[in-house]
């Protein structure tokens, strides 16, 4: 019993931390619908984001004011983007852009780390990282009143965002561009709108996933490799999909951490940091559109 | 086409039989046969989205029909490459031009030779007697052909440079390159002025002559398929509705349903 | 310029520029460069990741595979070395150069696997795995180390036919040798037919394979090299600039920074990288002294290093849209310009007397 309740405490876990790399892989996903660039520096965002905020609470604003403001910033990067690196190079292929993002992302890291500096920053959202006593006393579940704090503020801001996608205009407008970017402009669906607030709510995602990952590892430029397990992520669930980053963060998650745990011992440990890379790798040779992509016909 | 060709129309040398191929739900080409004979120029001709490009792709293996078969010179072609296919002697060019844009005529022609070269990395690394036997042998062939489609004077320009007409003679000079025995030309004087599609016709004309090339394009000038053309196909939805040769076919009653009144001359 | 292969035709331009390099490379330099500085500071880790950077340029510039895992490879090859060195007596220093190479490339083939189902970031993701797997298997298995556990090993010396070669400028000359000895094949295949079938699957792969290129082989072949040269790169920086094997070295970090020799450089030309070799090595060195002579030191020194690469991405950015060929045809415009400039000065002296 215990040995399954040990096993059951892996699987929470690891879908826990799943659900910290849907959150990334989920900001990824916004900006490939609306313009189908791969944002590489989704990863620095977060760093970018988090770093400015802890750095605005340390000058002493609270943190409503300081949350707000930093958001202000993920919204003036976003509209930066768009306006210097984006528009530049419409119509170029999507590898010239690919590596536009990434020259893009080390602007960010690099912009942040000179602004607010190199050393690691320790981010207190006021959550322990310590076992839920009620769980721990009724179960004999050992999991982190941290962990389960991201899992449901991450779970949430997902829902949030599925909804509005869902149901509001700018959400049936970033469905059309997704569909048809020519025919959704000649209809007279503000193309430019539409990507900045792409743009900003991928801004606001990476600053909750930075927060959030900040409580635990501290910020610190750690979070920007943290963030690449978005890639293999977004494998496993399709580019396009927000059904899909969550479903690929978890099986990300749950795998990273049960082979870790049950067969990284043999191994001296350390499989958490290619693993979910060569889990992606399988994917890539069997199911390359993903679980929830779309299947690629290329015509001639 | 009255006088004497040098090279008369022989047997079949490509047999298309009871070919289909659907994307999901979508029927591209359904239960079509024909017959190519060696040495003759076939056109295809149908509506637009009646299945043409798809069927020169099953031909040379960009896709894979679900069902029927192709036999090229008597041997079927089963689920294969498109490489194995060149290599085999059937060569194309694309309908919307298929070049590589960051090479100059001449590489791209090249890389038409490239089925001749058995010079392997190393030998090319270190410049070994083959490598450089094979280098120059097939440069000064495709020399040959830069001459005979009158492109000497761009042969070092990097195609994205050049014009639409002129990047449709390279497409051409790059499939000549292979010496294929049969050449699968898609659309090859599709957005030309009268004067260039004349100088197109001629070429593909003289290649079938000096050569014998069996060549089966596809185009949509009635007047050019007539003047060219030994038989014709005709297609629509995927459906082979008429073959043979041009006269024939242009009187044809379902032809001319298909293309609902167009005059076809 | 001459666009065919070396040795082919001996074309002039060739022949020319190749007795100049012979003479600055080992006769300029080793006679006037007095100081070690420039040896194992510049030279020597410039040539090395030049060496590395063609790799990077014949997987991604050539064929247009978008490649991020230059590093695992050089690792590969660097650990392959020493355990050569270490474990096959008799084996000649350029022998086991040779073999690190190999076996680089044998890695280079199995995550290259994937580039036949893939492209773009998929790729990169996949290319990404062999980064991180290599990294950690060298990590954390004992052997690859000789069971080492200080985490830092010690570089064997060299030793050409029973010769040490441990001072700065004879590893610099070991170092010019190798890198010189590689770079001519690697100009020959792009040149070449190879060079040919990698250009055509990057630019258009469907028509190449119309055309009876094989993709698996095409592909392949441009990842087997490309590791291939990382390797050798990785084995001689490793032995000669770094003197040490620890996996650390050739983190993530690396594999960005050969990336973006390559599309600094520019993408497609041998000699873009190594332009982007000596740009991404040398920037960093120019920005730290100017910060010296105009701030005294007082910025600090990881703030010199973000404000590095914040340089190289908005470098990144604006090479991209304003001359993706990069800096490789930026020196090639220069050139021609004053060239085309000499000539028309000669055309006006011409046009003179009969004027």
């Amino acid at each position: 019993m215990t040995e399954f309740l040990f096993f059951f405490e892996v699987v929470l876990a690891g879908m826990l931390a799943g659900t910290m790399y849907s959150l990334v892989a989920l900001g990824f996903v916004l900006i490939y619908k609306a313009s189908s660039t791969f944002n590489f520096a989704q990863g620095a965002m977060v760093f970018f984001a988090v770093l400015a905020f802890v750095g605005l609470m340390e000058l002493g604003l609270p943190f409503g004011v300081a949350f707000v403001a930093t958001a202000l910033l993920m919204v003036a990067v976003g509209y930066c983007t768009e306006r210097l690196v984006l528009e530049p190079l419409m119509n170029q292929s999507h590898d010239t852009m690919l590596m536009a993002t990434i020259g893009l992302g080390f602007v960010l890291e690099g912009l942040a780390q000179a602004v607010w500096g190199v050393e690691v920053r320790r981010l207190d959202l006021g959550i322990g990282d310590f076992p839920i006593p009620w769980l721990v006393d009724n179960l004999g579940l050992f999991v982190s009143a941290l962990d389960v704090t991201a899992g449901v503020v991450a779970a949430a801001l997902i829902g949030t965002l599925a909804l509005l996608f869902k149901y509001t205009k700018m959400g049936l407008g970033l469905r059309a561009v997704a569909d048809d970017p020519g025919a959704a402009a000649s209809i007279g669906i503000p193309l430019k709108n539409i990507m900045l607030a792409v743009w900003s709510a991928a801004g606001i995602v990476a600053l909750v996933a930075g927060m959030l990952w900040g409580a635990r590892a501290g910020v610190q430029f750690a979070l920007v490799d943290l963030a690449l397990k978005a890639l293999p992520v977004l494998i496993i669930g399709g580019f396009s999909s927000i059904p899909g980053a969550i479903v690929g963060g978890l099986i990300i998650g749950v795998t990273e951490k049960t082979l870790e745990v049950y067969i990284g011992p043999y191994f001296g440990g350390g499989i958490e940091g290619w693993a979910p890379y060569v889990l992606a790798i399988f994917f890539l040779l069997y199911r390359p559109e993903g679980l929830f992509g779309e299947k690629i016909i290329r015509r001639v | 086409m009255t006088q004497a060709r040098n090279y008369p129309l022989g047997d079949p040398i490509l047999e298309v039989s009871n070919i289909s191929l659907r994307f999901g739900g979508v029927k591209a080409i359904t239960d079509t046969s024909f017959k190519v004979l060696a040495h003759e120029i076939r056109a295809i001709i149908g509506p637009n989205g009646a299945g043409k490009s798809s069927l020169l792709n099953c031909i040379n293996g960009v896709y894979k029909p679900q069902e029927g078969s192709i036999a090229f010179k008597g041997q079927v072609l089963d689920r294969i490459s498109p490489n194995i296919v060149a290599r085999k002697g059937i060569s194309r060019t694309f309908q919307n031009l298929a070049l590589f844009k960051r090479m100059s005529v001449l590489d791209n022609i090249l890389v038409g030779r490239q089925l001749h070269m058995a010079a392997n990395f190393l030998e090319v690394a270190c410049q070994l007697p083959r490598a450089r036997r094979e280098e120059r042998e097939n440069r000064a062939r495709c020399e040959e052909i830069v001459e005979f489609l009158e492109i000497g004077d761009i042969r070092h320009t990097p195609v994205a440079k050049l014009p639409y007409g002129l990047q449709k003679k390279v497409e051409l000079g790059r499939a000549l390159a292979t010496e294929a025995d049969v050449l699968l030309l898609d659309e090859p004087m599709a957005g030309m002025n009268v004067e260039e599609k004349r100088e197109m016709c001629r070429f593909i004309l003289k290649v079938n002559d000096e050569i014998g090339t069996t060549m089966v394009l596809i185009e949509h000038d009635m007047g050019v398929v007539m003047d060219i053309s030994d038989n014709v196909v005709v297609l629509d939805y995927g459906k082979v509705i008429a073959e043979g040769p041009p006269a024939e076919v242009r009187s044809n009653q379902a032809v001319i349903d298909a293309y609902l009144g167009v005059a076809i001359d | 310029m001459s666009d065919k292969p070396i040795f082919m035709t001996f074309a002039r331009s060739d022949v020319t520029n190749f007795v100049v390099l012979m003479i600055v490379a080992f006769a300029v330099i080793p006679l006037t460069v007095g100081s070690d500085y420039w040896y194992t500071s510049i030279l020597i880790p410039w040539l090395c990741l030049a060496l590395a950077a063609i790799g990077q340029q014949i997987v991604m510039g050539y064929t247009g595979q978008l490649a991020l895992g230059a590093a695992g490879f050089m690792a590969a090859g660097a650990f392959a070395c020493f355990n050569l060195e270490l474990r096959v007596p008799g084996l000649p220093f350029a022998g086991s150069l040779l073999l690190s190479g190999v076996i680089a490339a044998a890695f280079g083939v199995l995550f290259g696997l994937p580039s036949l189902r893939v492209r773009g970031i998929y790729l990169m993701v996949a290319t990404l795995a062999s980064q991180f797997f290599i990294i950690w298997m060298i990590d954390k298995f004992g052997w690859f180390k000789n069971y080492d556990t200080s985490g830092i090993i010690t570089a064997q010396d060299i030793e050409i036919f029973g010769r040490p070669f441990t001072s700065p400028v004879e590893m610099y000359l070991v170092v010019a040798v190798v890198v010189i000895v590689l770079t001519i094949p690697a100009i020959n295949l792009t040149r070449g037919a190879v060079g040919r079938s990698w250009m055509a699957v990057r630019d258009m792969d469907i028509a190449a394979e119309s055309m009876g290129i094989s993709l698996l082989r095409t592909k392949l072949l441009a990842f087997a090299i490309s590791a291939f040269y990382c390797g050798v790169a990785g084995a001689l920086f490793a032995f000669t600039y770094l003197k040490s094997l620890e996996p650390v070295a050739f983190d993530i970090k690396l594999s960005f920074e050969i990336l973006f020799m390559v599309i600094l450089g520019g993408l497609g030309t041998i000699n873009g990288a190594f332009i982007g070799a000596a740009f991404i090595l040398l920037f960093p060195v120019v920005l730290n002294s100017l910060g010296n002579t105009y701030f005294h030191g007082m910025i600090d020194a990881t703030i010199m290093s973000a404000i590095e690469q914040v340089v190289f991405g908005a470098l990144i950015i604006l090479f991209l849209i304003y001359e993706p060929l990069g800096m490789s045809k930026l020196w090639t415009n220069l050139r021609q310009r004053m060239f085309s400039r000499k000539r028309a000065g000669d055309a006006r002296a011409l046009r003179k007397p009969a004027g």
